[in-house]
């Protein structure tokens, strides 16, 4: 157990980590005292509260019907953002200074504005200039905001696949008298997306934890906003917002987990050329050129 | 044109933007460099808190995080956090939600950062007697921080925007404004246009400076 940091530890090093430890986990033993004692305080233990949780009313009318809204926009929003990343990362990479231009600016603008902006502003024009019914308005103006945000993000990530390939793959498929169209959508584009996949599975954490935004800011029956309903009818804030958070928390780790199977699935397979594209491989690619420094995996 | 801005106070708004980000971001630069420090420490129950933390604020919604500080703190626990009226409270636990949040991803990037130091520099270090102390401050810590400026203004960009997520529990920032604004005045693409400028001139010179100075300052090997 040697890192950069510390060498493997002696019989004084292990000492003082024995003695770190012991003060370390009596901070934490107060810490959680005191949440409790808190909570005991204010009466989020007493058991009424919970008990909802463990029959079937509270999940069946409130928070299944609300995970099942937040897949369903995740979902939609993935589903539409992908070819619309690919089109605008492909366009990125186009041979005419005017098509990279348009598409960069396009990709740029969007990586910069919040995603809450996106949908408030969507929101609104559902409601000024469609025939959208009240009823579907959340639903559209929260999968357009996802789409307009996650569209630009994916399009850095399908534009890193494609230069993530080896030259001689373009090279091959010259020789061999494909054109240009011919050798992105046969030769390039389907190895880029088994290169990305676990970037673009882990952009849908991201995904997941935005749709939450539609909940409190323009009314989308998501699993925040079924959160409220719940409480409002039990009175359990604080145990309902700890269900929920469990939720997401098991939900979007599920996710990454699946993502960074897929990325050592991936480098070990015979089959492709050994570029993959990481699950933190987002993020530094935003970071590797000054123009592309937008949008993280931080976002909300 | 731009007639309706008269009454509204935009730059106010976007102001307490800036002062949500400035605050958030050095609250979360410590609280994040303090995590990170856990998280490559020899002690494994301090390695363990700063992982298990990590993991689990990455994996839950900054909206809930916000929220929950506005229902469960300050409503259910009566925490004021010092303040004397409600707009100074909202501002004070949206600002303890972002870095709680935020922290994470800050230790994430500078735990990166120090594994970009090759083994061989501390060996070398150790090699020549330098302590613990010594190798940490003098050899790994100044090539790691010059590495993470780049996924450090990442962070600081995704920062800004997400301060838009106070706008849930009643700040009155941009995000909030401009919903005011596109509910009460009929010229939607304008306010938008308005906003979404507001928020480019915020994060273009932050991407701009601090990825000139990444790649100035990087350690070239």
């Amino acid at each position: 157990m040697s890192s950069v940091l510390y060498d493997t530890p002696g019989p004084r090093a292990k000492r003082r980590n024995v003695i770190f430890s012991v003060i370390f986990f009596a901070l934490l033993a107060l810490f959680a005292w005191w949440v409790w004692q808190t909570m005991d305080e204010k009466d989020q233990l007493t058991s009424a509260l919970w008990k909802p949780f463990i029959e079937a009313e509270a999940w069946t009318t409130y928070l299944l019907p609300g995970l099942a809204n937040t897949l369903k926009a995740a979902a939609l929003a993935m589903v539409i953002a992908l070819p619309l990343g690919a089109v605008f990362g492909i366009a990125r990479l186009s041979d005419h200074r005017w098509v990279r231009g348009v598409a960069g600016t396009v990709v740029e603008f969007f990586r910069s504005i919040p995603v809450l902006l996106l949908m408030l502003f969507a929101n609104e024009l559902y409601a000024n200039s469609t025939g959208v019914s009240s009823e579907d308005r959340p639903l559209y103006a929260v999968v357009t905001g996802l789409v307009l945000y996650n569209a630009s993000v994916l399009a850095e990530v399908v534009r890193a696949g494609i230069l993530s390939l080896p030259r001689g793959q373009t090279e091959a498929a010259y020789a061999i008298g494909l054109r240009k169209s011919q050798t992105m959508s046969s030769i390039l584009l389907p190895q880029a997306v088994t290169a990305m996949l676990p970037a673009i599975v882990s952009q849908l954490v991201v995904i997941v934890k935005d749709t939450a935004l539609g909940g409190v800011m323009i009314g989308f029956t998501e699993l925040l906003n079924s959160r409220g309903t719940l409480a409002a009818n039990y009175a359990n804030v604080i145990p309902s917002f700890i269900v929920v958070a469990a939720m997401f928390i098991l939900l979007n780790f599920i996710l990454t987990s699946f993502a960074s199977w897929l990325e050592r699935y991936l480098r070990r397979s015979k089959r492709s050329t050994g570029a993959v594209l990481g699950v933190h491989d987002v993020d530094d690619l935003n970071a590797a050129e000054v123009g592309g420094g937008f949008g993280s995996g931080a976002s909300a | 044109m731009f007639d309706f801005l008269e009454g509204y106070d935009v730059l106010g708004a976007f102001w307490m933007t800036v002062k949500l980000t400035a605050l958030s971001a050095v609250g979360s630069l410590i609280w994040g460099t303090l995590l990170a420090g856990m998280r490559v420490s020899p002690v494994p129950l301090m390695r363990g808190f700063a992982t298990v933390y990590v993991n689990i604020v990455r994996n839950i919604p900054l909206t809930v995080i916000i929220l929950f500080s506005s229902l469960g703190l300050a409503d259910v626990f009566g925490m004021t956090l010092g303040a004397e009226d409600f707009a100074v409270q909202g501002f004070r636990l949206a600002v303890l939600g972002l870095v709680a949040y935020t922290a994470a991803f800050v230790c994430e990037a500078i735990r990166s950062g120090i594994n970009t130091v090759p083994m061989g520099q501390a060996e070398a270090a150790r090699a020549i007697g330098l302590s613990f102390s010594q190798t940490l401050t003098l050899i790994v810590l100044p090539q790691a921080f010059r590495s993470v400026i780049g996924p450090l203004a990442n962070v600081l960009i995704a920062l800004t925007k997400n301060t838009t997520v106070a706008a849930a529990i009643g700040v009155a920032e941009a995000a909030y404004l401009m919903k005011t604004m596109i509910e009460n005045e009929a010229q939607t693409l304008l306010i938008g246009a308005v906003f979404a400028f507001g928020f480019v001139v915020l994060t273009l010179p932050t991407g701009l400076i601090l990825g000139w100075l990444s790649k100035r300052l990087a350690v070239k090997r």
